[in-house]
């Protein structure tokens, strides 16, 4: 925990999180902090909240109860504020959606440049060069006159980091980064995705990948039945878990496949 | 663009004015036909006399095409001043009308195959057989009336060639219409007979406006005077449909109005006139004598055709030719009604849709209800509506009518188009776009609007064919487009064959670039980027 809080104020701390949809709840009371250049991966088994805690974060859906505050930017309990009223917000997260959706109709770059040059008015030259240095920085440079629909998994995915880096947000989070890559990818994404923390940058991941999380997160946080459960450093967390729950994760690993339920 | 049917007859207006009389070329000779020599203008008895009236009131006739059916409402809302094609004097017109005094006398006669002319002499012979007609008209009225009184059938059309093929054919057993019907059709349908004696008769009248009553008395002054110095006669002589009972019909009318109007001013010789405007009124004096003979006879012309010109194979290839300018620029107001509906149908489709999806519940409702109307109800009746049914206090222009007419109507369908399409773009690029500070008009016109349209191109490509093919309903309001003018044409050669086929060859040359268009586009933005 200490490490979380670090020097400064956290990235991210979301308090008392509480979701309920219709009589179900979803999230009954996440606490979690994040600190700068932390990589935290979320796990839990599937249903558990992981996905509903990053679309909350990125505020595509209302909570109930709690408070949440990302990079000095609150974000309140009921019902969705005005879009203008979220501005301020967008600016601070950014999310890569597990099926990625990249805009179909537009090539690599332009998915990239869309936001930089509609949503913070930059002039299209400076968005593109920024553009073209991001996806270079993520290997997909040579893709960026490609539709999405010529895209590999692997190449879609790093495009859409691009694009959501494109607004340049300390906070960014990532739904299942893995699911759709193989093992050589995999590493790459984890190298990219360190090298995003040297920067300074603050990443949130909701995976059922341990052993990526192994390999790249410096704390692993498990949520069961909606509330954080247990959480620490990977080599303590997924070697000597602590909680009933954590232990049939890391059994069910073996058996289950990663959920499909996209954002 | 108005102009080009608004005066079908481009003459340079006389110093008292324009006197604008509508019609129905479609009616075809001798009433009103579009001028083989000059496809542009029209000739026949009704267009002479309207000339002369215009003459007599020192003012220039400009003719004004109008659906025959629709010719009462459109007096009656100022389209023109004066109806008269073959309008027929009925107590309902009187009731809501001007009505000039009677100048034509016509006789209902009963047309029957040339085989039946023993069996089917009267109504009475047909019970339980199929007569035809033309609808609203006195005919109709009379068969109705036999359907009680002899059990027969009555069966309308909309024009009258249809019911004469269709007897030779042995879809009807009789068909009742006026004389001067049943003479032109029998020229153009082999193996018919007329029955001697009119069922009943009836009287051609022109129509005005209600409150045109002056304009009326005036008109009804100038009939009398072309009554009894000979200019009505000489102008029925030329189209062929003088005879005994015209000049007893007109001897009548005369005696009965004479004492009132013998102190009026003098009159002056007219015989100016019918020279003044004969350019496009020539017939050929055989045909002349032919239908003299027949007059004399006492009986309706018979088949010897008036029309015989127009009939011969040889000749009907430059005729048709001669009709091309004017299909032409029909097919050019299509085209032009067409495009301007179907951008005023995408602009408001495109707000439709919108505010379904985007709106509150209010609008939601009320867009719904009027996507609901729109797409539940004809299309010839918002039209009639829009056009007619408004005028009391929104007169709106023929065009003007249409092209709403018909934008507001495919609206309805482009909305649902768009709203499927809109629909269709994935929850998760909207989402993604929102999370990168887009506004939600941003995602609208950047992210959703642009996938959507990629998605609605081939439907809306579908619709647009469909609108040009649908624009030929706008002839109910007056509007002469590519359909209305091959029909007139049609009438006018007594035939669909030829005219059909070059009508058909024009929407197929409107519709098929536009097709291979949108397949062009649908290719581009499937084909893999460079």
């Amino acid at each position: 925990m200490e490490r979380s809080l670090g020097l400064s104020a956290p990235v991210l701390s979301i308090r008392g999180l509480r979701l309920a949809r219709g009589t179900t709840e979803v999230l009954k009371g996440v606490e979690l902090a994040l600190g700068r250049g932390e990589l935290v991966a979320l796990m839990g088994l599937s249903g558990g909240g992981k996905t509903t805690i990053l679309r909350v974060v990125a505020a595509l859906e209302p909570f109930q109860a709690g408070a949440i505050d990302v990079d000095g930017v609150p974000l309140h309990p009921g019902p969705m504020p005005r879009e203008g009223a979220l501005i301020g917000l967008r600016r601070k997260v950014g999310l890569v959606f597990q099926l990625h959706c990249l805009f179909d109709h537009l090539s690599a770059l332009d998915n990239v440049t869309l936001a930089p040059i509609h949503a913070l008015r930059q002039p299209r030259a400076e968005a593109e060069a920024r553009a073209r240095s991001l996806l270079e920085g993520l290997g997909v440079a040579a893709r960026s006159r490609s539709l999405p629909r010529e895209l590999s998994g692997g190449e879609a995915q790093r495009v859409a980091i691009a694009r959501a880096l494109a607004v340049d947000p300390p906070l960014l989070l990532m739904d299942e980064p893995t699911a759709s890559l193989d093992p050589a990818r995999r590493n790459e994404l984890g190298e990219s995705l360190r090298m995003l923390t040297g920067q300074g940058r603050t990443l949130l991941l909701a995976t059922h990948d341990d052993e990526f999380a192994r390999d790249y997160a410096t704390r692993v946080v498990i949520l069961f039945e909606g509330a954080v459960v247990e959480e620490g450093p990977p080599e303590e967390v997924l070697v000597h878990p602590k909680h009933p729950a954590t232990v049939q994760l890391l059994q069910s690993k073996r058996k289950e496949v990663p959920s499909k339920r996209p954002l | 663009m108005l102009a080009v049917f608004a005066a079908v007859s481009p003459l340079v207006a006389g110093p008292g004015g324009v006197l604008s009389w509508g019609g129905d070329a479609e009616g075809g000779a001798p009433f009103v036909e579009a001028d083989p020599a000059d496809p542009t203008a029209v000739r026949g008895f009704d267009v002479e006399i309207a000339e002369a009236l215009a003459k007599g009131l020192g003012r220039t006739p400009r003719f004004v095409q109008v659906a025959y059916q629709t010719i009462d409402q459109s007096v009656a809302r100022g389209d023109f001043d004066i109806g008269m094609s073959g309008v027929e004097d009925a107590p309902q017109r009187r009731r809501t009308l001007a009505v000039t005094l009677p100048y034509f006398e016509f006789r209902e006669v009963l047309a029957v195959r040339a085989g039946d002319e023993g069996r089917f002499r009267t109504l009475a012979d047909l019970r339980g057989r199929k007569v035809g007609t033309l609808a609203g008209t006195i005919a109709y009225d009379t068969l109705l009336a036999a359907e009680a009184e002899h059990a027969l059938v009555p069966v309308s059309y909309d024009d009258d060639v249809h019911p004469y093929e269709d007897l030779a054919r042995g879809r009807v057993d009789a068909v009742l219409l006026d004389h001067v019907l049943a003479a032109r059709s029998l020229k153009r349908v082999r193996g018919l007979a007329i029955q001697p004696g009119a069922v009943v008769t009836g009287r051609y009248v022109g129509v005005l406006a209600r409150e045109n009553a002056v304009l009326r008395d005036s008109i009804d002054r100038i009939l009398m005077e072309k009554m009894r110095d000979g200019t009505l006669r000489r102008i029925f002589e030329k189209w062929n449909v003088w005879d005994e009972e015209q000049a007893a019909f007109q001897a009548r009318e005369i005696a009965a109005r004479g004492a009132e109007d013998r102190e009026k001013k003098e009159i002056s010789s007219n015989e100016k006139i019918v020279a003044a405007h004969g350019a496009a009124t020539r017939i050929s004096s055989s045909d002349t004598a032919m239908g003299d003979a027949a007059a004399a006879a006492g009986v309706a012309p018979a088949p010897p055709s008036s029309l015989s010109k127009q009939s011969s194979s040889s000749s009907s290839l430059s005729l048709v030719l001669s009709y091309l300018p004017s299909l032409f620029r029909a097919a050019l107001i299509t085209i032009f009604l067409s495009c301007v509906s179907m951008a005023l149908a995408v602009a408001l489709g495109i707000g439709i849709a919108s505010g379904r999806i985007y709106g509150g519940a209010f609008a939601r409702v009320l867009l719904t209800l009027y996507v609901e109307v729109m797409r539940g109800t004809p299309v010839l009746l918002q039209l009639f509506v829009l056009y007619y049914g408004l005028s009391s206090f929104l007169r709106l222009p023929a065009f003007v009518a249409a092209l709403l007419g018909l934008g507001l109507n495919y609206a309805a369908y482009e909305s649902e188009i768009y709203r499927g399409a809109l629909e269709a773009v994935p929850r998760g690029q909207l989402e993604a776009a929102r999370t990168l500070g887009l506004t939600e008009r941003q995602v609208l016109r950047l992210v959703r609007g642009p996938q959507a349209f990629r998605l609605a191109l081939a439907p809306m490509t579908n619709d647009f064919v469909a609108l040009l093919k649908d624009s030929s309903l706008v002839s109910v309001v007056t509007v002469v487009e590519l359909t209305k003018q091959t029909a007139i044409f049609a009438t006018n050669i007594g035939s669909w064959a030829l005219p059909g086929a070059l009508c058909a060859a024009l929407y197929l040359a409107m519709s098929l670039p536009l097709s291979r268009l949108a397949r062009r586009l649908e290719e581009r933005w499937n084909a893999p980027s460079a």
